[in-house]
């Protein structure tokens, strides 16, 4: 690739945003016309990110299609570039956008443009925050993503939007900035073992050798090797940012909220990607740049996700409102990903990537199941449903299979990262992995008894007896999510080999980093 | 001629000074002696301004002292007078329009913002306790009577004798302060002082005059507990003249600490930093729980102002190149932010008569979307959420303070932002999701066109963050301390 692809990908999205912006009045010519350009801007990108996909290199750990411009001063550059793990989340992004802006096609009626828009720049910033190789300009796209989606819940929100928009917010904010500190500590804390490379020609004359601070990722990871009680700060600083993200027990009250109130493509986003960038730092820093203290702590984060694994599991038995149900299981399976990626197995990490990808699929997809009826009966009450079986069969198809992806069912995606995640676990210890366990019994329990009380038994409301099966646009959307679903499940490869490699750099590195600080007795003494 | 070519060169720095001296008194006479020449006066002020404006930018990097060391002509100084003589123009920019409909454009108005602005950079340029004194008196006595302008309104005339009595006290203070620094060291140079200083065991009269003077400084940026002022000041002068209360003499006040505290006291910094580090700490943590109850734009903008002195303050009591640096930066976003949001102040005018409630904000996206977005953007950035520029002057002062070892000071400081960025939220909801209130009445040409620039350098500087940085870099070396 000798043209800037990642950088096309990531600011497509905005150009389009640009381009709704100037189309003008806002009647309804200008809404269909927003509606549009969204939707061919999505897929462009789309198609654009395969490209990345195509073109990528499976063999090679390091960092491809990099990117590299000075930018701030002071060593910190714009540099975008993936990997195995950071290039499967841009694809998850880019191909949940389009599902997203259909899903609005009908359901959203007012301020079409704004929303349009919000959601394109909120793509931008998705896409930024995985491909960014630069410790700022990762914060920027992470922290940036929280504007669009506070006024995506806020404005085109349920009853108490306010509400959640405002946790949102704040929730997330005070978990960030306090990465944000760290990454400062890491900048001026490179500058004192990091030595510039000496300018050109400049050979022979005996000159001060100069610090060189930076936030660049790769140099980070490769070259600095921080304290051991540095890492224990840093660690807990980016550990705030990304539980609060992921979410974790017991920093997880927010998502229901946010989730309840937002719209559907919303919370789409929000479950498909967002949550995910959590689970992506602890891979991406936490282990890599930490990980002595990553290794130490990994109890800590094995008691959190083994609690929130069972104790949200049945808070989302007691759940009357369908999204909230759903953002519970979400905590949940977030839980199975934190445990498998502080296994430090090649098993667990690979599975807690999978889990994340087919979590991003299964639960995106099952807002999308919750917002079709929502859209027609405007409630989210399981109670108010029953026996939607009768009228909508396509409609029943889809949610099982979803349902069956988020049990965990062999042959659906849901089962390749759990299984994957408990076979590293049991591994690493054998207690959590029998604790978690009982997690995959709990979600059959809450899934199926959704499943149901929605889609069987008698058809009596009478509100029900009018209801009309999913649309072609419906069907649409759902279509790729359900062979995706089943597709994965049964040939989990295709995610598997592009990222094994990396994994497999991110054990290494990190096994070796344990063997060095041994063989170091400043640390191990103190 | 022959004699007086020396005497040109040696003052050669002074020329936009001096430009301004002239030009206020041709405006003074011209003001006098014409009919309805107010309008006229304030272009001629924003010409003036500009003019000064260029031939500051034009002095390249020279570094003079003059009038036996009083007088200092320097990168730092020509930064800061910059900054200040943008927010002048556009403070009276924005001025015009409101003025006129409230019937306060009188030609005394531009040419007391002159006056102020030059007041501002005596004190940014001074380099002795005296001049220093002569500076901030002049811009003080200007900036008084321009807040108790709107002489029928109590509200404006209890606003300016109430800056004017706790002005008055704090310039005593400051002046007792530098008495005792000038007992103690003989002189009233900061490169003296700092020499005299050098090595010598620190005296408690000397901890007595530095409390003192910075007990004054502190009044005129407004940070805790030297604050009770402001939010009275900003709410009761006529809202163009809040607008340069919140921008130019903050400016120019954070620039005289900077040069007093590096440049006088740069071998005890440990003495002042404890100071900084206090006023910081409770200017961000006063400036964001007050304004949560706060239901008047004006006033919530001045807890945020107290706040944001207090996140500049941070980068100062890192002591530091960097903490300089960063602190030139921050005001510079500070400027263009404050700016753009005065100018959404100054639009808020409903069936004819200005409001002040954030209520009336309500449901603004609906009924004018470019003023509710900008004002938003405007909002998200004052909170320093990115990619905004609020975000890097923040990111800057944080920074400093983090290579100065300043722990504690920095968590502080970042759990303040989260606590400040929920009211500056509540402004984006009020705007987003309400109801729509009455309408405002379509922005005025100028405003519109400052909001606009506002919004451009809010929403750009992600892209090109650099110049800025790198200017104020050069500033920050030419301060004596680096």
């Amino acid at each position: 690739m000798d043209w800037p692809i990642l950088s096309a990908v990531t600011f497509l999205p905005l150009l389009g945003a640009l381009f709704i912006l100037v189309i003008g009045s806002n009647d309804e010519i200008a809404n269909r016309n927003a509606r549009f350009v969204a939707l061919w801007t999505t897929s462009v990108t789309f198609i654009l990110s395969l490209l990345i996909w195509i073109n990528f290199d499976t063999a090679t750990s390091s960092f491809q299609f990099v990117e590299k411009y000075e930018w701030l001063g002071g060593n910190i550059n714009y540099h975008m570039g993936v990997d195995g793990i950071s290039m499967l989340f841009v694809i998850l992004t880019t191909f949940l956008m389009p599902i997203c802006i259909l899903a609005s096609w009908d359901s959203i009626k007012t301020r079409v443009k704004e929303y349009m828009i919000a959601f394109l720049v909120l793509e931008t910033l998705m896409i930024g925050v995985f491909c960014a190789l630069d410790l700022v300009l990762f914060y920027i796209f992470f922290e940036g993503g929280l504007i669009p989606m506070f006024l995506i819940i806020g404005v085109w929100g349920g009853k108490r939007r306010i509400y959640a928009s405002y946790k949102f917010f704040l929730y997330t904010l005070l978990g960030s900035v306090l990465m944000l500190l760290a990454l400062m500590a890491m900048y001026w804390y490179s500058g004192q073992v990091l030595e510039c490379p000496s300018p050109a020609g400049a050979e022979g004359v005996a000159q001060a050798v100069t610090k060189c601070p930076t936030t660049d990722i790769p140099t980070l990871i490769d070259e600095v090797k921080f304290p051991i009680e540095m890492q224990f700060w840093l660690w807990f600083a980016f550990f705030a940012s990304f539980a609060v993200k992921m979410p974790m027990w017991p920093v997880h009250t927010w998502l229901p909220d946010a989730h309840v109130e937002a719209p559907t493509a919303g919370s789409v986003i929000l479950a498909g990607v967002l949550l995910k960038m959590g689970g992506y730092g602890f891979l991406r820093f936490s282990i890599p740049m930490f990980p002595l203290a990553s290794e130490q702590l990994a109890i800590l984060v094995f008691a959190l996700s083994v609690i929130a694994i069972i104790y949200t599991s049945l808070v989302a038995l007691a759940q009357e409102d369908v999204k909230k149900l759903i953002a519970y299981s979400s905590v949940a399976h977030m839980g199975f990903v934190t445990m498998g990626v502080f296994t430090f197995t090649e098993q667990g990490i690979q599975g807690s990537i999978f889990q994340m990808l087919s979590h991003g699929i299964v639960s995106a997809a099952l807002f999308l199941c919750v917002g079709v009826v929502y859209d027609r009966m405007h409630t989210r009450e399981i109670k108010a449903y029953g026996g939607l079986v009768n009228r909508m069969p396509i409609y029943a198809f889809c949610f099982m299979v979803f349902t069956m992806a988020n049990v965990g069912l062999p042959g659906t995606s849901g089962f390749v990262g759990e299984f994957l995640t408990l076979l590293g676990a049991f591994a690493a210890n054998t207690w959590v992995a029998l604790l978690a366990t009982t997690g995959v019994i709990l979600s059959a329990a809450y899934a199926l008894w959704l499943y149901r009380r929605v889609i069987y038994g008698e058809l009596q409301k009478p509100s029900l007896q009018n209801i009309k099966d999913m649309n072609i646009r419906e069907i649409g959307y759902m279509v790729p999510l359900v062979v995706l679903t089943i597709f994965l499940g049964i040939y989990p490869s295709l995610l598997l080999d592009v990222m094994s490699v990396s994994v497999d750099k991110l054990i290494t590195d990190y096994k070796a980093a344990l063997t060095a600080a041994e063989h170091m007795p400043t640390f191990a003494l103190r | 001629m022959e004699a007086l070519m020396p005497v040109l060169t040696e003052y050669a720095p002074l020329l936009p000074e001096i430009t301004l001296v002239l030009g206020i008194v041709v405006l003074e006479i011209l003001g006098l002696f014409r009919k309805n020449a107010e309008e006229l006066v304030c272009w001629l002020a924003i010409l003036l301004l500009a003019i000064a404006g260029v031939l500051f930018a034009y002095q390249g990097d020279i570094e003079k002292s003059l009038f036996q060391n009083a007088y200092i002509a320097d990168p730092f100084g020509r930064f800061m007078k910059l900054l200040v003589i943008i927010s002048s123009i556009f403070v009276i920019l924005l001025s015009m329009d409101y003025m006129k409909k409230a019937g306060l454009l009188i030609f005394e108005y531009p040419i007391l913002i002159l006056m102020a602005t030059l007041g501002m950079m005596i004190m940014i340029s001074a380099n002795d306790l005296i001049s220093l004194y002569l500076g901030l008196e002049l811009q003080s006595l200007s900036l008084y009577i321009i807040a108790a302008m709107h002489r029928d309104s109590v509200r404006s005339s209890e606003a300016g004798l109430k800056y004017f009595v706790l002005g008055a006290l704090s310039s005593g203070m400051l002046l007792y302060g530098a008495s005792f620094i000038y007992g103690v060291t003989g002189s009233t140079q900061f490169p003296e002082i700092a020499s005299a200083l050098q090595g010598s065991d620190v005296q408690l009269q000397l901890v007595f005059g530095i409390v003192f003077l910075l007990a004054g400084f502190a009044f005129k940026i407004s940070a805790v507990p030297f604050h009770m002022w402001t939010p009275d000041v900003y709410e009761g002068s006529p809202t163009p003249v809040t607008a340069f209360f919140a921008a130019a003499p903050k400016i120019a006040a954070m620039a005289l600490l900077m040069r007093t505290t590096l440049g006088a006291f740069p071998s005890i910094t440990t003495e002042w930093q404890q100071i900084i580090i206090f006023l910081s700490i409770a200017s961000m943590l006063w400036g964001a729980f007050a304004a949560i109850g706060q239901n008047n734009i004006k006033r919530l903008l001045a807890y945020s102002s107290i706040g944001h002195m207090g996140f500049a303050l941070v980068g100062l009591a890192s002591g530091s190149a960097e903490g300089a640096t960063s602190v030139i930066i921050y005001m510079s976003i500070y400027m263009a932010m404050t700016l753009g949001t005065f100018a959404c102040v100054l639009s808020m005018r409903c069936n004819g008569a200005m409001v002040e409630d954030i209520k009336d904000l309500s449901g603004l996206a609906q009924t004018n979307l470019p003023m509710a977005f900008l004002l938003a953007m405007l909002m998200f950035s004052l909170a320093g959420i990115p990619p905004l520029a609020g975000f890097f002057a923040k990111f800057y002062v944080f920074s400093a303070a983090i290579k100065a070892g300043l722990y504690p000071l920095a968590v502080i400081g970042v759990l303040a932002s989260v606590v400040a960025a929920y009211y500056y939220l509540r402004i984006v909801i009020l705007m987003f999701v309400e109801e729509p209130a009455d309408g405002f009445e379509p922005m005025p040409s100028l405003p519109k066109f400052v909001l606009g620039l506002s919004g451009i350098f809010v929403l750009g500087y992600v892209v090109y963050p650099a110049p800025l940085r790198e200017a104020a870099q050069v500033a920050a070396q030419a301060l004596p301390a680096f």
